[in-house]
């Protein structure tokens, strides 16, 4: 796209074209290029070329996995029955996509339109990290085509499972209305973007509402597994604050790592309000994670006073946990604080990559590796992490797609008069 | 846009939301709160008795109609079979398995049969999501596969690790775990084929409250022959079988640092702030965004920017 641009090429960001003419659809999707300038630039995407290898290898595994059921592409075991599909797909993936509700409280809620240009990115992130993870969970499911039973079917009301599936389908529907003004103004239909737009603190409202809930509900339902999680990552009275503070840091945290990634591959396509911005924007972020890294590594520290687990911490699995709290919580709090003071907005960038892989660590030592802890560890079987990896790659292709075209990361330009 | 829509909007959406999502929260705390079923049937089972023949592992398997095994039911190796360093475990092919334990306080070794253990709250119950186990009158934890969506989160959640789950089944796995014999026998006030079968009488079948007390009798009679507790009393809210020893129950493998609550107990801290967060945020959330917003001319300073755009 670079190179195009540099022909003189302008990507589609207006309703009307320069000429005055309007866009067809074929040319939206083709983002205002021919097809042979539109394959081109697909083919010298040196990123094209990666994804198109994990495609080739995964998807046909995620096929066989629906021929030849779980057991053929997991170690099918009775003892860890949740894998790298929920330990990661679920349990990682939604807590890095609360950015969606937490820069949509910041901008409408509390009406701080500063934050706004990276708002419709937060809220595409949330959007869609939601969405992979129950793409991950279908993969998972014994009878994926069951996953409607608990909302219409039958309702097991006591589990906090039934809560996370109610609370995760009625966010999505929330999500995908905040999103689709984006769309509605991509294939220029205002009527329906006014009216979302008119909804847009009730639906914000009730974003934080399933938000606090859900994040925390995931945290819940280790607490059905008291002797099988390990005592330092479980805590019965402050797992679900854990998971729920934890996610704040991470969804804000994500957010900053996919502006980064955008600003330096995709800058053709953000407008100069998003490029003057994101620097000043970057810093403020990154506040807001350290703020919430610092609430979490304090509740932390209290739940493990509270059981007193401390004789814990002299064992491997103390050393473990305390790896993943100095080194993946503390350590990047340090460092964020540091380049919030010295406003370095490369140092916050890699703080919040940082603060990313902590709380994928954190995840996955509660739902994989730290689960059984006095059983056996398990490591998951080859494709489960290509699958694993497959959808990992599908999401960061939709992402991708949707970027280059609905008006996220620009303003789209309306037609002048109506 | 004027005020007036957008608050109506809000308080619609938002009370609406409350509605639907408060319903099964307070289905929630009725279900969580089973204390079981007074009259329910157990099974007490004496551990000293036991001399691991594997008979009630054939007679489970012919009842309810499971695969035949790789070894026969006669063959004593697979006393010795070890996976992932863990002795046998319940399986989606046999509901129940007996293993062998070398106990640091006593010279013989014991041995345990292992199957559900029909608990009287059941956390495998109270985690499933469409709930489709229940626990029957009789005091059977059994389970309805028509419903089942294979979340497994049932199998995370039994404290004694049995639920097993059909993994290599395409169209239809389910869940697989020892029934108490509902359909073929229980139902019918018959003692499950296990029992029956047992040719040392570890096991009696019996209202469970009268197997109580024939437990602690037979403490209290035997004065240094059993241990002074019997495992499944108060384990996890009690379970229908429950267990007596000659040995400290954490040499015979069973985990002695269960809690005594149900399990369902743990989660219901989290299950109540639900419906306050449910009353509580909308309020707090749209007093906070009228207060921020206060004094704005529109209120809104997107729709502000875009409705000058548009040229409203
Ligand atoms: S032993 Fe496990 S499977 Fe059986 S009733 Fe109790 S929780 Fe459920
Ligand atoms: S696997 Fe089936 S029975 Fe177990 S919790 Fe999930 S839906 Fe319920
Ligand atoms: S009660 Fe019935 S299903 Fe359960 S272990 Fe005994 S024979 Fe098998």
């Amino acid at each position: 796209m670079k190179k195009l641009a540099t022909y003189g090429v302008k990507p589609h960001d207006a309703a009307l074209k320069a000429d005055g003419k309007q866009w067809s659809l074929m040319e939206k999707l083709l983002l205002g290029l021919t097809l042979d300038q539109y394959i081109g630039q697909v083919l010298r995407n040196k990123l094209n070329w990666v994804l198109a290898i994990i495609f080739a290898i995964g998807i046909p595994v995620i096929i066989y996995r629906f021929i030849f059921s779980l057991g053929a592409v997991t170690h099918a075991s009775y003892d860890y029955p949740w894998g790298l599909f929920l330990g990661f797909g679920l349990f990682c993936m939604v807590p890095l996509s609360a950015s969606g509700f937490m820069l949509g409280t910041t901008v409408e809620i509390f009406g701080r339109h500063d934050f706004e240009p990276i708002e419709r990115l937060a809220l595409l992130n949330g959007l869609l990290g939601y969405f992979f993870a129950v793409v991950y969970l279908l993969v998972d499911l014994g009878q994926p085509w069951r996953l409607s039973y608990p909302m219409v079917y039958s309702f097991g009301p006591a589990a906090v499972l039934f809560l996370v599936g109610w609370h995760v389908a009625t966010y999505l529907s929330v999500q995908v209305a905040e999103v689709s003004t984006a769309f509605f103004e991509w294939i220029g239909f205002k009527r329906g973007y006014d009216f979302i737009r008119k909804g847009t603190v009730g639906l914000t409202v009730a974003g934080i509402i399933l938000s606090t809930l859900h994040q925390g509900a995931l945290g819940a339902l280790f607490l059905y597994a008291p002797g099988k999680v390990h005592p330092l990552w479980y805590s019965s009275a402050f797992q679900w604050i854990h998971f729920f503070t934890s996610s704040i840091p991470a969804g804000l945290s994500m957010v900053i790592c996919v502006s980064t990634i955008v600003i330096y591959t995709m800058k053709w396509r953000c407008d100069q309000r998003f490029i003057d911005n994101l620097d000043r924007i970057t810093i403020s972020l990154a506040k807001g994670a350290a703020m919430g890294l610092s609430t979490y590594l304090i509740i932390k520290l209290i739940a493990v006073a509270h059981d007193n687990e401390w004789a814990y911490l002299a064992t491997g699995w103390g050393t473990w946990w305390l790896l993943e709290i100095v080194g993946f919580v503390f350590a990047p709090l340090v460092l964020l604080s540091y380049a919030i003071r010295h406003k370095l907005v490369g140092l916050c960038r890699v703080g919040a990559f940082w603060v990313v892989a902590g709380i994928i660590l954190n995840r996955l030592n509660t739902a994989l590796i730290t689960f059984n802890w006095q059983l056996y560890q398990e490591i998951p079987h080859k494709f489960e992490i290509i699958i694993s990896v497959t959808i990992f790659a599908i999401y960061v292709t939709t992402y991708r797609f949707i970027l280059n075209r609905l008006p996220i990361l620009y303003k789209f330009k309306p037609q002048a008069d109506e | 846009m004027s005020k007036i829509t957008r608050r109506k909007f809000l308080a619609g959406s938002a009370a609406g939301g409350a509605a639907m999502m408060m319903t099964p929260a307070k289905k929630a705390f009725a279900a969580g709160s089973f204390e079981g079923f007074p009259d329910g049937m157990g099974v007490l089972v004496d551990l000293t008795r036991c001399v691991g023949c594997r008979t009630c592992e054939a007679a489970c398997n012919v009842e309810q109609k499971l695969p035949e095994p790789a070894l026969p039911f006669d063959d004593t190796s697979v006393f010795d079979e070890m996976h992932h360093g863990q002795k046998r475990r319940t399986t989606d092919k046999a509901y129940t398995i007996v293993n062998r334990y070398e106990p640091k306080s006593a010279d013989e070794p014991l041995y345990r049969k292992i199957q559900c253990n029909h608990c009287n709250e059941p956390a495998c119950l109270t985690s499933c999501f469409v709930n489709a186990y229940k626990k029957t009158p009789e005091g059977a934890v059994i389970y309805n596969s028509k419903v089942c969506v294979g979340c497994r989160n049932c199998m995370i959640a039994c404290p004694f690790h049995i639920p097993a789950y059909t993994y290599s089944s395409v169209l239809n796995p389910v869940i697989k775990k020892c029934i108490f014999c509902y359909d073929t026998r229980l139902k019918e006030g018959r003692p499950p084929a296990c029992v029956e079968s047992c040719p040392q009488q570890v096991m009696t079948f019996g209202k469970r409250k009268d197997l109580m007390v024939i437990a602690h009798e037979r403490i209290k009679k035997n004065p240094g022959k059993y241990v002074d507790h019997v495992y499944g009393e108060k384990e996890v809210g009690g379970t229908g079988w429950f267990y007596l020893s000659n040995v400290p129950f954490e040499e015979a493998g069973f985990d002695v640092n269960l809690p005594k609550k149900p399990i369902i107990d743990n989660v219901k801290d989290f299950l109540a702030i639900v419906p306050m967060v449910l009353t509580i945020w909308p309020a707090l959330f749209t007093g906070f965004h009228l207060l921020a917003t206060k004094g704005k001319s529109h209120g809104h300073g997107d729709d502000n920017s875009h409705d000058k755009q548009e040229g409203h």
